[in-house]
């Protein structure tokens, strides 16, 4: 016994050391090597630095009111009024979540820039002889975050929702609190923590946000678009203190955060049962909110069906026209049958697929140490398996491109920049908080009375493993498994980073397919990458 | 007798054609009335339908005169304790029991813990509470804004058996110590009889009968009151003859109310299941119908032939 204990600590402490030195070490590093006077100074005195963390901080916070003010409403609406078409319209709201981010900014270039769709219709129904508008600055950036980041709000608020017990309310209204008092006394404190997690999901990503800044901000600088730009522009080490402030900024909101979530009180008292959805009563008010929700939906689907319509328009056809004059399927023709074009695809795939492959096998090395063999240091395990959910993607890929382009194998640092080991190690960091999550809370559920049968019926290790473990541990490791490898196949903020042309991704090529005009080709890569990521979601998210 | 709750003609028809009602009652002020049914008998939504979370769609609730039947359930001034007690889990046990309670009522609410023997648990999380505990401060909850009725839904279904028959006792003094009047909601025989002064037996939406507990028991009036509280034989035609029926009337008989004896209704013991004061014999007649017959635990062995004979029937 006390040999295998003694294994499985070694064990731990080696999973440790890897996961430090793939999560810790980089940032360090860079920590270290920001503490450059001239940089420190440059940092401090130039206005432009202050515009673009404050930038960030307010776009994010504006961000989180945004997407909760469209997202509570929403979430109410269809957990607890019924009308027709709400559960086929209340799983097309959570579409968003579905387009990695680049696809979806670019979809809303394509509808709502100035020279998309919308705006052409206009021009051209009204003889303007410019655009209407230009979707520029920090009102775009908005725009797009509002977008795409009430999904969170909104499923969240739902999953809270949809765990109340109805006997709360009626007891609040037994004991004679009316509508008001019931939802401010129970309801609100009862889903503070599905608020508190929608708000800190929501301002993490508003902070890391990177390709609608990149696309629409124009003049307007928020961090991640600031270091890039730093770093592009070969100045190092101010790039290094830049990603420090955003780091501590991110580090700061998660703590302010944290604390307003308070103790996990809601420890389950009884089997609760949801509230029903109410029938809307009033044939009139009925047709409105059916008319209501389509009309949103519609809305919330546009920029897909856009990029799609985008993508089937060739080269050059489209110039001045509020619908296209030619449509055919040119530019997926191009896409797989230039080999130029078609490699960034194959890159993307198997980049992201090395590097989620990885991702499951380490979760599932902690969720086992962690989990079962309790070890010492699994708390450290832990917090390491989450921190890259905690930081921007822009400051891994500034660790990562500091420490791994020098050649020192004492100080464990070796050249990998430029190589193609470089943008999986990225990705695989991304991943590691999704398969993490997913396969330790799958752990947990699983009860080891079922690996004790397994073993008492003659069951080896390999055979638990593959006919009782991992079958039990399949919806959370599919989860976690999906969400990794749709991160990393949309990728760009570690990507516009640490690509070199050899192994550009396809998020790379999309934007140089944009710089050339070719916006076809830039849909359809849209396109593909947006279906790939729904068909592997739509697979693990099937119980 | 004059109604303090007056239930009268109420009625609740469901989308699937399930209908529970009419149903009328006439409870008296400080009285405790058990519903007892069967699961889907329909008696949570009679209490639902008192308390108004359950709109009625005929019919009318009134207490002490005053009609509530189109009062929402926040004014209705009804107590409930809730079957999973409904306890906020983000409030502590004193703030769970002011919740009803206008302003800062810090004397009322150790009042109410003082009533259900927790005294002093004010700063208490309510998930640190056993589930007794627990069910005490969702009854001290329902207490405290001294509502006029008391309405309990299966309140001691999540204790195990060991607690239950002492809460049971506590809550009948409990509520018998404030004199509210209180409707309880039940499944199971004896914890109505042992809580209510009167049973109300409510089957498929109707109410089958309405009595003291051995008016129930001694006098059923139909076949589903008599075999649903306590055991009981039920003999038809030959059998029933035997064992004193005239016609072809249904006869029912309590285990206790059979014993051996020379002559009677003939069969053969097939089981005894001894329970220490005494033991409940199988006996299985000519007809292969089986019965129960509680008697001494030596009256009878298995596989002995036996007459028996009936000293009090029900004839339905």
């Amino acid at each position: 016994m006390t040999v295998r204990l003694r294994r499985s600590e070694i064990a731990a402490a080696a999973l440790m050391l890897l996961l430090a030195w793939l999560v810790i070490y980089p940032i360090l590093i860079v920590g270290a090597e920001a503490a450059h006077p001239t940089a420190l100074r440059d940092f401090l005195t130039r206005p432009g630095e202050w515009a673009a963390l404050w930038a960030s901080v307010w776009i994010s916070l504006v961000s989180v009111i945004l997407a909760a003010a469209i997202g509570i409403p929403l979430a109410f609406l269809f957990e607890w009024f019924d009308f027709p078409g709400r559960k086929t319209l209340g799983a097309l709201i959570a579409l968003p979540v579905v387009l990695p981010p680049l696809v979806g900014v670019i979809a809303f270039l394509f509808l709502y820039g100035e020279s998309g769709f919308v705006a052409r219709a206009i021009q051209s129904l009204l003889h303007l002889q410019n655009a209407p508008w230009r979707l520029q600055g920090a009102a775009a950036i908005l725009l797009v975050h509002a977008y795409s980041m009430y999904v969170y709000f909104y499923l969240f608020t739902r999953a809270g929702l949809a765990k109340l017990d109805v006997s709360m309310l009626e007891a609040a209204q037994a004991l004679g609190a009316d509508r008001r008092a019931t939802l401010w006394r129970v309801i609100v404190p009862l889903l503070r923590p599905s608020l508190v997690g929608a708000a800190m999901l929501t301002f993490m990503t508003a902070l890391g946000s990177f390709s609608a800044p990149y696309i629409f901000g124009g003049g307007f600088r928020v961090m991640t678009t600031q270091i890039v730009a730093t770093k592009l522009n070969g100045d190092l080490p101010l790039a290094m203190v830049e990603t420090v402030a955003l780091a501590l900024v991110a580090v700061a909101g998660l703590v302010i955060l944290r604390r307003t979530e308070g103790d996990d009180i809601l420890v389950a008292l009884g089997k609760g049962i949801a509230p029903r959805p109410r029938p809307i009563q009033r044939a009139g008010v009925r047709r409105l909110a059916t008319i209501a929700g389509w009309a949103l939906a519609v809305l919330l689907l546009l920029p897909h069906l856009t990029l799609i319509l985008v993508s089937l328009v060739p080269y050059g056809a489209w110039t001045t026209e509020i619908l296209p004059p030619v449509i055919n399927l040119d530019n997926y023709r191009r896409l797989f049958s230039e080999p130029e074009r078609l490699r960034p695809m194959w890159n993307s795939l198997w980049m992201a697929s090395v590097s989620t492959a990885v991702a499951v096998a380490l979760a599932l090395a902690a969720g086992w140490l962690v989990v079962r063999r309790r070890v010492a240091l699994r708390r450290a395990i832990e917090a390491l398996l989450a921190l890259p959910w905690a930081l921007p993607g822009t400051v891994f890929a500034i660790a990562l491109a500091i420490t791994f382009s020098v050649h020192a194998p004492l100080q464990l640092r070796f050249v990998l920049v430029g190589t193609a080991v470089i943008l999986p190690l990225a990705y695989l960091v991304r991943g590691l908080p999704l398969t993490g999550r997913g396969i330790l809370a799958a752990y947990r559920q699983l009860d080891p009375s079922l690996e004790e049968a397994a073993a008492s019926l003659g069951a080896g290790r390999w055979r638990t493993l593959t006919r009782v473990t991992l079958p039990q541990l399949k919806p959370g490791l599919a989860a976690g498994a999906s969400l990794a490898f749709v991160a990393g196949l949309g990728d760009i903020v570690a990507s516009i980073v640490l690509y070199t042309y050899e192994t550009r991704p396809v998020s790379i090529e999309i934007l140089s397919s944009l710089r050339l005009a070719e916006t076809g080709v830039a849909a359809a890569f849209g396109v593909v990458v947006m279906l790939v990521s729904a068909v592997v979601l739509g697979v693990g998210a099937r119980r | 007798m004059s109604g303090f709750l007056r239930i009268q003609a109420i009625e609740k028809r469901w989308r699937d054609g399930v209908t529970v009602g009419p149903i009328s009652l006439d409870i008296a002020q400080g009285e405790i009335l058990s519903l007892l049914g069967p699961s889907g008998s329909g008696k949570t939504t009679m209490l639902r339908l008192l308390a108004g979370f359950e709109s009625a769609d005929g019919g009318r609730v009134a207490v002490a005169g005053e009609d509530v039947t189109a009062v929402p359930p926040a004014q209705r001034r009804f107590g409930m304790v809730f079957q999973h007690y409904a306890l906020f889990p983000h409030l502590d046990v004193g703030e769970n029991v002011g919740f009803g309670l206008q302003g800062r009522a810090n004397q009322k609410v150790s009042e109410a813990l003082a009533l259900v023997d927790l005294a002093g648990y004010e700063k208490r999380k309510v998930h640190e509470l056993s589930g007794g505990q627990q069910q005490r401060v969702a009854l001290a909850r329902a207490l405290a804004p001294e509502p006029r009725v008391l309405l309990l839904d299966e309140p001691l279904s999540n204790l195990d058996p060991a607690l239950r028959e002492r809460t049971r006792h506590e809550l009948r003094e409990v509520i018998k110590r404030v004199g509210i009047t209180t409707v309880f909601v039940t499944h199971e025989q004896e914890e109505a009889f042992d809580l209510g002064d009167r049973i109300a037996v409510i089957n498929q939406g109707r109410l089958e009968q309405v009595g003291a507990p051995d008016e129930l028991y001694e006098h059923p009036v139909n076949l589903f009151v008599a075999t649903f509280v306590g055991r009981a034989n039920v003999f038809r035609g030959k059998a029933a003859r035997a064992l004193g029926a005239n016609g072809n009337g249904v006869l029912v008989v309590r285990p206790e109310r059979l014993r051996f004896a020379g002559a009677g209704l003939p069969g053969v013991v097939r089981e005894r299941r001894y329970i220490g004061a005494a033991a409940f014999f199988v006996v299985e007649d000519d007809e292969h119908e089986r019965f129960e017959v509680l008697a001494e635990p030596d009256a009878a062995k298995v596989g002995e032939r036996v007459y028996v004979e009936a000293t009090r029937v029900i004839a339905l």
